[in-house]
């Protein structure tokens, strides 16, 4: 299932946001439930290969970044992210919940971790954690 | 075979996923054995576990509860097709969950989706499936853990 989709440039923007998740639903609910008006979500991808062709087209400053997804998993997606850009911000949003793949992300340049099932108010904090 | 307190992981990772995802908890019933694959509602999101367990954890649910759960999670989408993402992602969080305790080397596959069917268990002699009824708002459904 694609879940690739570029999205408009709005004017006052100043943060470009890519969101991948193999679950159409989760892409839904973290676009939603985002807060922030400085954030402008300029794509979204449901797998890691479709999420390095989105980062090339979109050149986002943050990533949400599921784990486990088909063809190119998270954590092979992230080191490919940080080799294009270093100053990216990742944010993991996973079930995978032990601390080895939390530890493994961040080794391979994850900025934050965040476990699901997540409330509004946990992913915010967890953006705004990234934002700062 | 699941210990007791590997069984409580499920429990409680089913639990947390109502309290938190839907915001209104679940109700889970007795956990009881059985051989072969229980019978499944209208859809089952169907992850297969390998590395140091292997086997299979499931999500079965009716149509009904799905697209109360959706209207909880604010989702206006009701299609065919995220009836199938849902109970996928539901499978998938209580697996991913359960490596807080398992560790990293209970490896869990991405979700294979069911509509109506009764997934196949490929159990070994002797192997049973623990069952963990769920009850949520009028709705039940099920988790299947069937791990050796």
């Amino acid at each position: 299932m694609s879940g690739s989709q570029v999205n408009g440039a709005g004017g006052r923007k100043s943060l470009k946001l890519l969101i991948v998740d193999d679950s159409n639903i989760m892409r839904r609910r973290i676009e939603r439930s985002q807060q922030f008006e400085e954030l402008e979500v300029v794509g979204t991808a449901g797998n890691g290969i479709e999420a390095l062709e989105m980062f090339r087209k979109t050149d986002p400053d943050m990533v949400t970044m599921d784990l486990t997804m088909p063809q190119m998993d998270g954590i092979e997606c992230i080191s490919k992210l940080v080799q294009l850009k270093p100053a990216v911000r990742i944010l993991v949003i996973s079930a995978l919940a032990d601390k080895a793949t939390a530890v493994e992300a961040m080794e391979r340049g994850a900025n934050g971790f965040l476990n699901k099932p997540f409330t509004d108010r946990q992913l915010n904090e967890a953006i705004a954690e990234l934002m700062t | 075979m699941l210990r007791e307190e590997e069984l409580k992981t499920f429990v409680e990772g089913t639990t947390n996923y109502f309290e938190v995802a839907a915001q209104q908890p679940a109700t889970i019933g007795s956990p009881y054995l059985m051989e072969g694959a229980p019978a499944v509602h209208d859809y089952t999101g169907v992850i297969s576990i390998s590395g140091k367990r292997e086997g299979v954890v499931y999500f079965t649910a009716p149509r009904a509860m799905l697209t109360v759960l959706l209207m909880k999670m604010q989702e206006n989408d009701f299609s065919h097709e995220t009836m199938r993402d849902l109970v996928g992602e539901v499978a998938n969080t209580i697996s991913g969950n359960a490596r807080r305790d398992f560790g990293r080397d209970f490896v869990i596959s991405v979700p294979s989706v069911l509509a109506g069917e009764k997934p196949s268990l490929a159990q070994k002699p002797g192997q049973r499936s623990f069952i963990i009824p769920i009850n949520w708002r009028s709705h039940s459904a099920k988790l299947v853990v069937s791990l050796s």
